[in-house]
């Protein structure tokens, strides 16, 4: 049972706040913890990034291509740059009954959270699916601090 | 304390068959699929990527071609900085109602793109009829 009671001057936009409070409370019952739902992409490829404390890890499904078709350079110690084209396989005859799969060209830029050393960016392309690795600079690196007792 | 008793007497078991992990992850995927048909034959691409070429199933059963390819976690706790996709299982089922020589089905999976080449059988491919002259 609700226990806030019904008030008719707060805006619709606090009672959808409200919704969406419960709703989230719903899914965390569930035991469903805040990111393990991917978040919808907004450009292509869909790319999902995290680090430890060396390296910077970017990770996109690109399949059907190869890493010639692929343009991956960073810019400004922190701007990554996927560029590419997905042909399509030449076909002169017959029907499609489908096509979900697309094809054609484009470009993704992604900032990264901490500088890295653009020089030593590696790719890999294994089953379709890119990994770049991505060595943080000097800087970037955490460090610990020895604490003296006096 | 009975709980502690309980899970040593239970730990002493191991003949006893353990509910086993079938699999791997929670999610199962859709993948995207592109299906021509030509003269010859029925092609279905099918965008895998990230599964290897020994985790694909495929099946053709009672006029059903059933795609299962297994995916599993490429990273273990990790906590990612940005999460636009989720890693897991795909399965897909397509009804074929063409007459399919079964025995002559071929796949082969190419950088996360799964083939699979469907022969029609020869009762049903066109034939050209001569027209003689007389």
């Amino acid at each position: 049972m609700l226990m806030t009671r019904w008030q008719p001057y707060t805006s619709l936009w606090d009672e959808l706040n409200r919704f969406q409070e419960e709703m989230n409370r719903l899914f965390d019952s569930f035991g469903l913890r805040d990111g393990s739902w991917p978040t919808f992409a907004v450009a292509y490829p869909a790319v999902n990034v995290w680090e430890d404390d060396e390296h910077v890890y970017a990770e996109a499904e690109l399949p059907g291509m190869e890493l010639d078709d692929l343009e991956i350079y960073v810019t400004g110690g922190n701007q990554l740059t996927i560029k590419g084209e997905r042909k399509q396989p030449a076909v002169n005859q017959g029907v499609w009954h489908r096509q979900e799969r697309g094809f054609g060209s484009f470009s993704r830029l992604i900032s990264l959270p901490v500088d890295v050393d653009a020089d030593k960016v590696e790719a890999r392309l294994c089953n379709g699916v890119l990994t770049i690795t991505m060595p943080k600079s000097e800087t970037a690196k955490p460090r610990k601090i020895a604490v003296k007792t006096e | 304390m009975a709980k502690n008793a309980l899970s040593k007497r239970e730990e002493k078991r191991t003949d006893v068959a353990l509910p086993e992990q079938t699999r791997s992850s929670a999610v199962t995927y859709t993948p995207r699929c592109d299906i021509l048909e030509t003269a010859d034959e029925l092609t279905v691409y099918a965008d895998l990527p990230g599964v290897q070429p020994g985790d694909v199933d495929v099946r053709f059963e009672n006029g059903e071609l059933a795609i299962h390819a297994k995916c599993p976690p490429r990273h273990e706790d990790v906590h990612y900085l940005t999460y636009e996709y989720g890693i897991g299982d795909f399965y897909r089922a397509f009804a074929i109602n063409e007459a399919i020589d079964s025995d002559k089905i071929t796949a082969e999976l190419k950088h996360g793109v799964l083939t699979v080449h469907l022969p029609k059988s020869e009762a049903v491919k066109p034939k050209k009829i001569a027209v003689k002259a007389q």
